[in-house]
């Protein structure tokens, strides 16, 4: 502190001798004109610029700016929207999708079962053409079997009544005592 | 403190010398015409506003560059300033308010510069300005009022007894605006620059222990980088304060 009071002093002392040189230049008078004239000479020229050319020109730009940015939101905007049409009309057609293999699977599966019934049909009318074919050859089978049976039992009848007997053999009754048996 | 010992005998320091208005050329005195060390720093200033304002926004780029974006936020913020302080209406003045602003602001910034000249620290510079503006918006407000732009000193709200004593108070600080308006930003521009010389004095001096003084001009430097922004911001804002006045006088 002291010493600013002394620098002070010293410069309001230095004052008397040189306006120059110390105390306080801005209370210079002589100065004045000089400094006001170039101070309007420059606030007119930056105005000039500022009017002419700079402000015009960033005002320009912030409006364009802002125009690109409301714009770019707009697009933005709609972009979202279709994204999510877009997605709707994705999961619409899933769904239809779905739908259709559905049907499809249902409808193929209806398919199958009629072939398979009639393949089922078919294969169970086979088999049943077949086992009453068996069967009638079986029962043919039994039936010769049963001929041969009889015929066998006669014979062999002949042959033991031959053998255990000399007495004419009458085939009528013969057969008649054999078929009698055999039922019996 | 060492310095302060140090300081009276043989130290010559001269803190205000850096104010001298001279004659660029030659020693002669001078006229108003003179190109002088103000004038020259003057026309810096408009060096310094057309290289960010013109040269910097010429890309006019969507995506702005550095200096475009230093100039675009430069507009914006007086732009706003006008708009909120002095009503939608005053956005016409903008120009005028966004011109005084940028050429403090430049001068200030330029006169930090080791060995430049601070043109803002002249009253008579800063008078002129401020002289300005009160002139301006005074003949507004009785060119856009008339009579009406008495109102701006008959507090209307006030009790009947009070509004003489108010309308005496209101008229001397209304006259008193421009100097505060002024020296406000002279003085502190002023004061800043020769704190600075100041310690750069103790320095030439102190030898090693010149560290002291070094590092408070480096703080008194960061602190005049601050005064340098919020003077120019002050002053332009007190205009607004003023213009708003003018056109709507009615408390």
């Amino acid at each position: 502190m002291a010493t600013t009071t002394h620098t002070n002093t010293e410069a309001a002392h230095g004052a008397d001798h040189a306006a120059e040189a110390v105390g306080m230049p801005q209370l210079d008078f002589s100065s004045f004109p000089n400094q006001i004239f170039w101070l309007i000479v420059t606030l007119v020229a930056i105005y000039l610029v500022l009017s002419r050319v700079a402000l015009p020109r960033i005002a320009s730009v912030l409006a364009e700016r802002q125009g690109t940015i409301t714009k770019d939101i707009a697009r933005a905007e709609e972009l979202k929207q279709a994204a999510v049409d877009a997605e709707a009309a994705y999961n619409k057609a899933l769904a239809d999708a779905r739908s259709e293999a559905q049907e499809i699977i249902a409808a193929a599966k209806a398919d199958i079962q009629k072939e398979l019934d009639a393949a089922v049909a078919v294969a169970d009318a086979e088999i049943s053409a077949k086992a009453a074919e068996s069967e009638k050859a079986i029962t043919a089978i039994r039936d010769s079997a049963m001929t041969s049976v009889t015929d066998v039992a006669n014979d062999i009848a002949k042959d033991i009544v031959s053998a255990v007997s000399t007495a004419k053999i009458d085939a009528k009754s013969l057969k008649a005592a054999v078929s009698s048996r055999l039922k019996g | 403190m060492a310095s302060e010992a140090a300081a009276p005998s043989g130290l010559q320091i001269h803190p205000m010398d850096q104010f001298v208005v001279h004659p660029l050329f030659g020693d002669g005195p001078i006229h108003w015409y003179t190109p002088t060390n103000a004038s020259l720093w003057m026309l810096l200033t408009v060096v310094a506003v057309v290289l960010l304002l013109v040269i910097g926004t010429r890309g006019r780029a969507i995506v702005p560059s550095r200096s475009q974006s230093i100039a675009e936020m430069a507009y914006g913020f007086i732009y706003k300033m006008v708009e909120d302080v002095a009503g939608k209406d005053a956005v016409g003045y903008f120009p005028y308010i966004m011109t005084l602003f940028m050429f403090i602001v430049m001068a200030n910034f330029l006169g930090l510069i080791p060995m430049s000249f601070a043109t803002t620290s002249h009253i008579a510079v800063t008078a002129i300005m401020a002289m300005a503006v009160f002139l301006f918006v005074t003949l507004l407000g009785i060119f856009k009022h008339g009579f009406g732009f008495l109102h701006l000193f008959w507090i209307g709200s006030a009790p009947l007894i009070l509004r003489p004593i108010l309308a005496l108070i209101e008229v001397i600080s209304y006259f008193v605006r421009p100097v505060s308006h002024s020296i406000r930003l002279a003085g502190n521009m002023m004061a800043g620059h020769a704190v600075i010389k100041v310690f750069a004095g103790f320095a030439g001096v102190l030898g090693v222990g010149a560290v002291a003084p070094i590092a408070a001009i480096t703080a008194v430097y960061a602190l005049e980088t601050l005064v340098a922004f919020i003077q120019a911001y002050v002053f332009a804002i007190l205009t607004c304060v003023y213009l708003k006045d003018a056109l709507h006088p009615h408390h």
